[in-house]
């Protein structure tokens, strides 16, 4: 029930609050990303950010608010999350590869399983994607063997094999060795540019700027600020903002 | 010490002995196989959302593991005819093998369920599959692999438990022993030669369980495991032991 003269929202979350157990963790939570938007989540640790991406694929439950994904609403105790989660792919900080499975088989188990394609169909998509974030020569090889910016890479593939409209990223390079940074980040801008809705926790300022329709700034549960790069970076308007970032640019 | 030990009546009796053998691998590998099965169902149980069957699991795993194998092995032989469910002796020690196995095979399999990163579980979800299919085909193998080692002692330790069913007369190898005992009255003798076929059969499982796991497992290093979870394998190691 959109209205014909807005853009239809790939996410829109309203009044979201979630706890654990005596802790709010989520306070109030309004946020819209329109399809093919990007957004960047930042803030300091323990602010919520990943919870909120989390709470979008309901690996989270919420205790207050809506969430809908592409108009289709979230139910309470994960109903319809199922549903939901086959347009939604997520890149995790620890890469959470399957490590019994080689790589083409990571891409291929869960294409297989829900749109109960052919194996041969499924490991064509998976070399595609695979060939996409350039590690289609591993295909055979055990999570294990790789590096951490390669099987982040996997990962990314991995996702996109289900065909998503939106991608989550969860601090993707957090876990990364510094010179493997680069690698995953050029694979996000790639995928930025494929008119993929997207939303990334991370603090990598540079990736905000080079690919983010608007960066969100979040503290203690609350989304604080949100607004372009440019304006973001360029003239924050709150004080909470402003500390953040002259604590993570200032070297 | 005047006795004078004499082999050559034990040695008469090879083929007693070799089908006993053979009885017993027979026995063993079908009651694992049997209670591999069983007991992994048993945990998917003992786990289940449902509290009614989570208790159910609970009951039967508690059951199993605090009354003596004897008595569940008579219970099951000379018990359970009287609710009209009559097997000859081999059934009946291949059924208790299978359901005694399976309470010990559940607890070591949580275990190593537990032992798995929740990212793991997490991102099967998010791929959008369900929970059997991340069960079945993301958790299963590296949750087996995590308590290989002691899944495999528990194997030994049942093969070795195979000698109680001689007392319902199941034809295995403590019951052709205990024949050419009777027959012989070379106690020392049968009874060495005994303890040393089933030192070999406990060798054999050994090497074999191990080519198994290591076919099954040639993936890399266990990059998936919880790093507490090797302290619990130890922990639970030493409790099924002792």
């Amino acid at each position: 029930m959109t209205h014909p003269a807005l853009p239809a929202s790939a996410i829109r979350m309203s009044g979201v609050d979630k706890w654990f157990g005596k802790m709010q963790v989520l306070r109030g939570i309004d946020l819209t990303a329109n399809k093919g938007e990007h957004l960047v989540l930042c803030g300091p640790s323990g602010s919520g950010k990943s919870t909120l991406i989390r709470c979008i694929n309901a690996l989270e439950e919420i205790q207050a608010g809506l969430i809908a994904v592409n108009g289709n609403p979230l139910g309470r105790k994960g109903a319809n999350a199922d549903h939901i989660r086959r347009d939604v792919g997520m890149v995790f900080q620890q890469f959470n590869l399957f490590p019994h499975l080689t790589v083409l088989q990571n891409c291929m188990l869960a294409p297989r399983r829900i749109h109960r394609i052919s194996e041969a169909e499924a490991r064509d998509k998976a070399l595609h994607f695979l060939a996409q974030v350039h590690i289609a020569e591993h295909g055979h090889k055990y999570p294990a063997q790789l590096s951490g910016g390669q099987q982040q890479r996997v990962a990314i593939a991995r996702a996109l094999c289900m065909g998503p409209q939106i991608m989550l990223f969860d601090e993707p390079t957090s876990a990364l060795d510094p010179e493997m940074v680069k690698e995953v980040l050029d694979t996000m801008i790639g995928l930025a540019d494929q008119g993929i809705t997207m939303i990334c926790v991370t603090h990598e300022m540079g990736f905000a700027r080079a690919v983010a329709h608007r960066v969100i700034f979040m503290d203690k549960g609350e989304i604080i600020e949100s607004a372009a790069p440019t304006e973001f970076f360029g003239a924050p308007q709150q004080e909470r903002t402003r500390a953040f970032l002259s604590q993570i640019l200032n070297h | 010490m005047n006795y004078t030990f004499d082999f050559t009546p034990i040695f008469l009796n090879w083929p007693l002995l070799a089908n006993g053998a053979w009885a017993t691998v027979c026995i063993s590998a079908i009651s694992m196989a049997l209670g591999l099965a069983c007991g992994v169902i048993l945990t998917a149980l003992r786990m289940a959302p449902v509290k009614a069957l989570r208790a159910m699991a609970i009951g039967y795993i508690e059951l199993v593991r605090n009354t003596p194998f004897l008595v569940q092995v008579f219970f099951i032989y000379f018990g359970m005819p009287e609710l009209g469910l009559r097997m000859n002796a081999m059934e009946a020690a291949v059924l208790a093998m299978t359901l005694n196995c399976s309470a010990y095979v559940a607890e070591i399999v949580r275990s190593g369920v537990e032992s798995i990163r929740k990212g793991q579980i997490e991102a099967g979800r998010a791929l959008g599959l369900s929970t059997v299919d991340v069960y079945r085909f993301i958790v299963f193998r590296p949750a087996i692999r995590a308590v290989y080692p002691s899944l495999c002692s528990q194997f030994i330790l049942m093969m070795l438990n195979t000698s109680l069913v001689a007392s319902i007369s199941a034809q295995e190898l403590t019951y052709a022993a205990q024949m050419i005992d009777n027959q012989t009255f070379r106690s020392f003798e049968v009874y060495f030669v005994l303890g040393v076929i089933y030192l070999i059969l406990s060798q054999l499982f050994s090497v074999g369980l191990r080519l198994v796991g290591r076919a099954y497992f040639s993936y890399g290093p266990a990059a998936d495991r919880d790093p507490t979870a090797h302290a619990r394998d130890l922990a639970h190691e030493y409790v099924t032991r002792s």
